[in-house]
């Protein structure tokens, strides 16, 4: 039995740029969740000051870190599915 | 504690049983092929499985383990939601794509597509076996969990009851039936999880959770020396006392029956406490507060002390917004329990005593991680490799890579990974306020956390009780199901690939031996969930990632982005990450204290791995990959 793909599917000719943008966008996440494991490990009475809505660092940043990657989530899915709709109308207009 | 079964949560629980099977029947005629089987085909709509990824993810380990950690050690717990949601970030930027663009079935498959080296297929497919196992296990151990309170089984039956069950489903129908069981079970969780949070909102908080909470009572009494000599109460007479670390316990007698309690305070007058203890004594007897369990002396705890809202001591506050919930709960003192364990003459006394605790202590990290009071730069070094463990691992668990290959194409996989993020963050915001809500409604069982949010749920009514614990239920089987699925996966694919590497395997023959593997990795699963009973599920789950963020992420990313990786260098990498990482398992302290041996005594002082494991992971797939260069460039 060969290993190969399940389903057949389209050449995917803005995957360059989606790694790109998936590897930018991992690298910022990343770096803000350093901070978050620093400032639990280093200083973690810090985590207590009080800073917006009455609510602490802690719950902040804790419910940032989510917001964030739903955010950032969106925002490569966007980016990407422009970048393909525009290479496949460009692609279409080259036939 | 007892539990009372319900027959409300008995029939609900039956329906979703009978509606799992159902589905599973229904769907058993579309499975024939291997390619349905493993992979329901890749015809599985992005929506169906972005929810049936969250399905997957949001286990007994989400559900049950996270919010029962929050319950006991607070924001603590609340470490893990965080974690565990920012793996995606790992999942979707750097791995989804990529991996579905190479792969068919398994993990393996994707490595085998680059480089055509039999032994990758058959470290990948043990990885995948052992990562499944050690994720199997606290769901497991979270079925045996609920089943107890649900139908009143012993915890070995519920464990059981699951295993034939998700065994049953999956060797009869495979991944479709598996994908609609996680779809239906995830959106319900996120639904009546909602429920659950807007119910602990609109009840506020108290200093009395229910009107039959037990009252906790403090007698007063003299010390001589560093002994207990009169208690100024009538009635309690000293029977025993106990001296550790700073702590002073007393064994007292009232109307025939003992308990333990705490002495507080300095000088000669002070205070004593009551607490909660389970003794066993020499003749095997089980006393629950100096009581039989049946006489239910053994009560469930959790109640705010000190309440302060808006600068204010108040008995009760009301309705409360997202907002003023953490506000009124960083300026409260809660009553926690915390545990001690020590032997009074002939017999073993596990005691939790009354630990009044600041609000914003809770509300911030260090009461379960020594990262604050009491650490050490081991305990910080140990608390940096879990979140490790947890960013890394969710990207390279066997039974996550396994939905990549469920839709039809790159673009199918992305965005059921973003409706998985979406989905599962959300759910993991709520883990925050079911968890806090369960410590301070006086529904905690001391004797196991995991049960803290069904018991939750029940303190707004049977009917959200039973409903919750169905839905708990049917998580485990949802997330078991999956698991098998990977597992059984990896034996028919590829360990029966590398094994019968000159003999074609034909198809309906690998469908068989993957039903086999179903059975027989179920089968373990259950001998292991009745073996780990009580430990936190959330816990043992951190396990699995450590695991497979060692054995499995480097070779991934490795053979996504670095042209020098060769098939010998992989092989190396998965060996020494996942070897690597359960030896220092098997020889840390959590699993010596389960061996029953001292705790101290253990040659790894860390309970997470992924710190050492991950980096010595990517040091020998580098390492070896360079020294095959040649062979690879030569066969190229």
């Amino acid at each position: 039995m060969d290993h190969g793909p399940a389903v057949q599917h389209e050449e995917d000719h803005a995957s360059g740029y989606k790694t790109k943008i998936g590897l930018i966008l991992f690298a910022v996440y990343g770096i803000i969740y350093a901070g978050f494991i620093a400032i639990n490990t280093l200083a973690p009475r810090l985590m207590e000051k009080k800073v917006i809505f009455g609510l602490n660092l802690a719950v902040t940043y804790g419910f940032g870190l989510i917001v964030l990657a739903i955010v950032m989530g969106l925002v490569y899915n966007w980016l990407s599915t422009k970048k393909e709709n525009q290479l496949k109308a460009e692609r279409e207009a080259e036939k | 504690m007892i539990y009372d079964p319900s027959i409300l949560a008995t029939v609900l629980f039956a329906v979703i049983v009978l509606a799992v099977l159902g589905i599973s029947v229904y769907f058993a005629r579309q499975s024939k092929s291997s390619k349905g089987y493993f992979a329901a085909g890749g015809t599985i709509p992005w929506s169906i499985n972005g929810i049936a990824f969250a399905g997957d993810y949001l286990s007994a380990a989400s559900f049950l383990g996270i919010c029962g950690m929050i319950a006991v050690a607070g924001y603590d717990g609340f470490l893990y939601s965080i974690g565990y949601l920012a793996g995606w970030i790992v999942a979707l930027f750097v791995v989804a794509e990529p991996l579905k663009r190479l792969g068919k079935y398994t993990f393996a498959d994707a490595l085998d597509s680059k480089f055509n080296y039999s032994g990758i297929r058959l470290m990948a497919g043990i990885s995948t076996l052992v990562v499944s196992v050690f994720y199997l296990i606290p769901q497991m151990v979270g079925a045996g969990a609920l089943v107890t309170p649900l139908l009143g089984f012993p915890h070995w039956v519920g464990v059981i009851f699951v295993g034939t069950i998700v065994i049953i489903i999956v060797a009869t129908a495979g991944m479709k039936s598996t994908t609609y069981v996680q779809f239906i079970k995830g959106g319900l969780l996120i639904l009546f999880s909602t429920i659950v949070v807007i119910s602990i909102l609109s009840r506020g908080l108290s200093t009395e959770p229910s009107d039959d909470y037990h009252k906790f009572v403090t007698l007063t009494g003299d010390v001589s020396g560093e002994k207990l000599t009169t208690v100024d109460q009538a009635g309690y007479k000293i029977q025993s006392q106990h001296y550790e670390k700073g702590y002073h316990f007393v064994k007292l007698e009232k109307d025939g029956i003992s308990n333990w309690w705490k002495v507080e305070g300095s000088g000669s007058q002070v205070e004593i406490k009551e607490a909660l203890s389970i003794v066993k004594t020499s003749s095997g007897e089980k006393l629950y507060n100096g009581a039989p369990k049946e006489e239910r002396k053994f009560y469930p705890v959790g109640h705010a002390s000190v309440i302060r809202k808006d600068g204010k001591v108040v008995e009760s506050t009301g309705r409360l917004n997202i907002f003023s919930f953490f506000r009124v709960l960083q300026e409260s003192e809660i009553v926690r329990f915390t545990k001690k364990t020590f032997n009074d003459g002939q017999d073993s006394v596990s005691l939790w005593y009354q630990n009044p605790t600041p609000g914003n202590e809770i509300l911030r990290p260090g009461l379960k991680f020594k990262v604050d009071k009491g650490s050490t730069p081991l305990s910080k070094f140990n608390f940096i490799s879990l979140m490790i463990a947890l960013f890394l691992g969710t990207a390279a668990l066997p039974h996550v890579l396994i939905r990549y290959y469920t839709v039809p194409s790159p673009k199918d996989a992305r965005k059921s990974t973003i409706l998985a993020i979406c989905a599962i963050g959300f759910f993991y915001i709520l883990t925050l306020f079911i968890g806090l809500g369960a410590m301070t409604n006086g529904v905690l069982d001391v004797e196991s956390s995991n049960m803290s949010a069904p018991l939750l749920a029940k303190s707004f009514g049977l009917l959200l009780f039973a409903i919750i614990s169905a839905i708990a239920f049917a998580t485990v089987l949802g997330t078991v199901s999956g698991l098998i699925v990977a597992a059984s996966g990896a034996v028919a694919h590829d360990l029966v690939d590398s094994l019968f590497k000159h003999k074609k395997v034909s198809d309906d023959k690998k469908v068989k031996i993957g039903k086999i593997s179903a059975v027989s990795v179920g089968a373990i699963a259950i001998l292991l969930g009745i073996i780990f009973k009580g430990m936190n599920v959330s816990f043992l789950v951190g396990w699995a990632f450590s695991i497979a963020a060692s054995a499995n992420f480097p070779s991934i990313i490795m053979m996504l982005f670095w042209k020098k990786t060769t098939g010998k260098g992989i092989v190396a990498s998965i060996l020494t990450g996942a070897v690597s990482a359960l030896t220092i398992i098997l020889l840390s302290p959590s699993m010596f204290e389960r061996y029953g041996l001292d705790k101290s005594s253990a040659p790894f002082a860390l309970d997470n791995p992924a710190i050492i494991a991950i980096p010595l992971s990517f040091a020998a797939l580098i390492i070896v990959s360079l020294l095959t260069q040649k062979k690879k460039e030569a066969k190229a």
